[in-house]
């Protein structure tokens, strides 16, 4: 029991709490069909950070966060740029930014070799979840022990923290962004101000992918701002139950894939553990594909489906 | 220098030419396929087969592994590659016709998903410890610094069928992107059709696995053609420019890769892309920025010049600096701002042709609405000889103040 709180506590803590707030955007994401917006910005975030890397010549915390957000808010930017100086759709407008600028972040790791400080293009997709490992964490009155509990891994107060200003900014800015999601000219007619509301969407879909993909790789990320809330939306018409409904699914997913990609292949024999971050991206895919097959509310026009 | 030159001009060897031609072909095929995807508004779903390559890649590694001991089989990869990126797309087109989620959503959940369960297959691979794994990451990245000249002649065999394919079908996939409709009623299979582009541009993304590896041929198929639309209004030329921007794109990313060891190919084939575009964006002239600033600089200039004729027809004092400048440039007026003699003549025209404009924008309305003119062109060049004798009548003739 003490390895399930020194290998496995944490990372499952980080798994969670990153789903939660993943799917809880995502809603907003999916009903405003900017699903992909969460995509883009997590391969940029790569970019970033080696950028700073190769300016800093440091990997603080610090400083891989502020080069992902730069690289973040210099893509958002050249997509608008893109779609409004040159009349280009703007998914294709989209894909050709985040493809240019990953292109660029990996030319510059293997120009500058830096793959031998622990960056790498593997890493950046699909994380390293399993190294958050709690030292201190023997017994369970550690949880208690201050002195335990200032060695926990730093990810885990990151993503706590972004966690919370994710749902601090749902619930406070639920009124414009529910109206936004659906109908915006409306949201501007009340004054509901939809930009401002979108922006901020944004930034919050920035600030959680960047945080996260330290802690947890891009894939987990896409994956989570996507599967649950599609999930959710083919399980009921009505906002609030889609919400929850997509909480649960990524609480499902987060936990069992967790456990599945440790534990699952002891079970059949083999000793070895697979990359749990991308068992919870296939788990969440999995409910997807089990919502769209069976979801009450999976048609086009929202109602039950004929009984054929 | 030296390096690069000696590829650029195809003398660096069998094998670096092989590649370089190999990737020109792809580019090409990537590049006409994806106009045709850009026309169809999605672009993205390339994305999504990419990344669903990933699954079928590692099952096809585990598989052969199994059976010969050696999973680097190139052939057997792009199979196992091309099942999966078919099942992904089969998964968006079925998720976003058939539920109420937008094709973003499914191509999002396609994508993350796939690209999860190959990481998963990954670590199994790790796990297995069989041989010849350590090249399997290539492929997310790209490299064809190890590429053995089979490989590449398979690459370049396949990119070539491919780029004949779409050059045949040009005419069908152009009706369908445009009018499908009209498609159905001249008896082309629009389902058909769809599915065939669909599964080429799959085709073109199992190729340039290897190349660019399966993160950045996306760019392969959305860079180029984007870059084309810039430079024509015509379909099928946009397809020619994007195949030629794609065939640059790999002439100059994989020669530049040449020059250093260990410089992945792959970006910067999508940089030499993106170089081009981003030299369309600002030159093109037709949507460029420059072409933008330029006629929008020309037509403020125009305003002013006329705003300021009719000013001084009217006697009125001129402030706005942008039009004294523009008149004195037009020796229209002296360096202390008194009208020349050509200056008052072209202020009588320019008052002339305002009157004529609001005369004949009083009596057609409609029509005046319709001609599309802002009133700043001669007004003799946009109306047929027997208007202008009436309105110049009807100018000059005391009926007009009786009325």
């Amino acid at each position: 029991m003490a390895d399930f709180l020194m290998l496995s506590l944490v990372p499952l803590v980080v798994a969670v709490t990153i789903s939660l707030t993943c799917a809880l955007l995502g809603n907003f994401l999916v009903l405003r069909r900017q699903s992909l917006i969460g995509d883009a910005i997590s391969h940029v975030a790569l970019p970033g950070i080696v950028a700073s890397f190769l300016i800093t010549g440091t990997l603080a915390a610090s400083a891989m966060m502020i080069g992902a957000g730069v690289a973040a808010l210099v893509t958002v930017a050249m997509i608008e740029l893109i779609k409004h100086l040159g009349r280009v759709e703007s998914s294709a407008a989209m894909g050709v930014v985040f493809t240019a600028i990953f292109a660029l972040g990996v030319l510059m790791l293997e120009w500058n070799d830096a793959s031998g400080v622990h960056l790498d293009v593997e890493h950046a997709l699909y994380g390293n979840l399993e190294s958050l490992i709690w030292f201190e964490g023997v017994h369970w009155s550690s949880l208690f022990d201050p002195k335990a509990l200032a060695d926990l891994p730093p990810q885990l107060a990151r993503v706590a923290w972004v966690g919370l200003m994710v749902l601090t900014f749902v619930v406070v800015a639920w009124r414009p962004l529910v109206v936004g999601s659906f109908d915006s000219a409306f949201a501007a007619s009340i004054q509901a101000r939809p930009v401002l509301t979108d922006l901020l969407l944004v930034i919050m879909v920035a600030i959680t992918a960047i945080a996260a993909f330290d802690a947890v790789g891009s894939i987990i990320v896409i994956a989570m701002f996507i599967c649950p809330a599609a999930a959710a939306r083919l399980m009921t018409n009505h906002l609030g139950k889609q919400v929850a409904w997509s909480q649960v699914f990524a609480l499902i997913s987060a936990v069992l894939g967790y456990v599945l990609a440790g534990y699952g292949p002891g079970w059949i024999g083999f000793e070895a553990s697979l990359s749990a971050a991308g068992m919870i991206a296939s788990l969440t895919g999995l409910i997807l594909l089990l919502a769209c097959l069976f979801g009450p509310h999976r048609r086009r026009d929202g109602g039950q489906p004929a009984s054929a | 220098m030296d390096v690069w030159l000696r590829a650029l001009t195809f003398s660096a060897g069998y094998n670096t030419s092989l590649v370089t031609l190999g990737a020109m072909l792809l580019g090409a095929s990537a590049g006409m396929i994806g106009s045709f995807i850009l026309l169809r508004k999605r672009s993205l779903v390339s994305d999504a087969i990419s990344h669903a390559t990933l699954p079928g890649l590692m099952l096809a590694f585990i598989v052969m592994a199994a059976l010969f001991d050696n999973g680097r089989w190139l052939p057997g990869l792009m199979i196992g590659a091309g099942l999966s990126a078919a099942f992904g797309l089969w998964g968006v087109q079925n998720i976003s016709e058939r539920t109420r989620l937008g094709e973003d959503a499914a191509i999002g959940a396609v994508l993350s998903t796939l690209f999860g369960l190959g990481v998963v297959l990954i670590t199994a691979i790790q796990a297995m410890n069989t041989g010849g794994q350590a090249g399997l990451t290539d492929y997310l990245v790209g490299s064809t610094a190890g590429m053995l000249s089979g490989e590449a002649q398979l690459i370049g065999v396949c990119a070539l069928v491919l780029l004949i394919a779409i050059f045949m079908l040009r005419r069908q996939f152009l009706l369908v992107c445009f009018d499908a409709e009209y498609a159905t009623t001249n008896g082309i299979p629009v389902q058909r059709i769809d599915t065939l582009m669909l599964m080429l541009l799959l085709a073109v993304t199992v190729i340039g696995l290897k190349v660019t590896g399966l993160i950045l041929i996306v760019a392969l198929t959305i860079i180029p053609p984007v870059t084309g639309r810039f430079w024509t209004d015509r379909p099928l030329q946009m397809v020619a420019i994007a195949a030629i921007c794609g065939v640059l794109a790999g002439y100059l990313g994989v020669t530049l890769s040449s020059v250093r060891t260990g410089l992945p190919t792959g970006p910067l084939i999508v940089l030499s892309t993106f170089a081009l575009f981003a030299l369309s964006l600002l030159i093109s002239p037709r949507r460029g920025i420059i072409a933008m600033l330029v006629a929008h600089y020309r037509f403020k200039t125009r305003v002013h010049l006329r705003q300021g004729l009719l000013a001084m027809a009217r006697r009125e004092a001129i402030y706005d600096t942008l039009t004294l400048r523009v008149l004195r440039r037009h020796d229209f007026i002296r360096r202390d701002h008194v009208p020349t003699p050509a200056g008052l003549a072209a202020a009588r025209d320019a008052e002339h042709e305002e009157q004529l404009w609001s005369l004949y924008r009083s009596l057609y309305p409609d029509e005046a609405a319709h001609l599309d003119h802002l009133g700043l062109e001669p007004i003799s060049d946009c109306l047929p000889p027997d208007m202008m004798m009436l309105l110049e009548l009807r100018l000059h003739s005391p009926l007009r103040s009786a009325s």
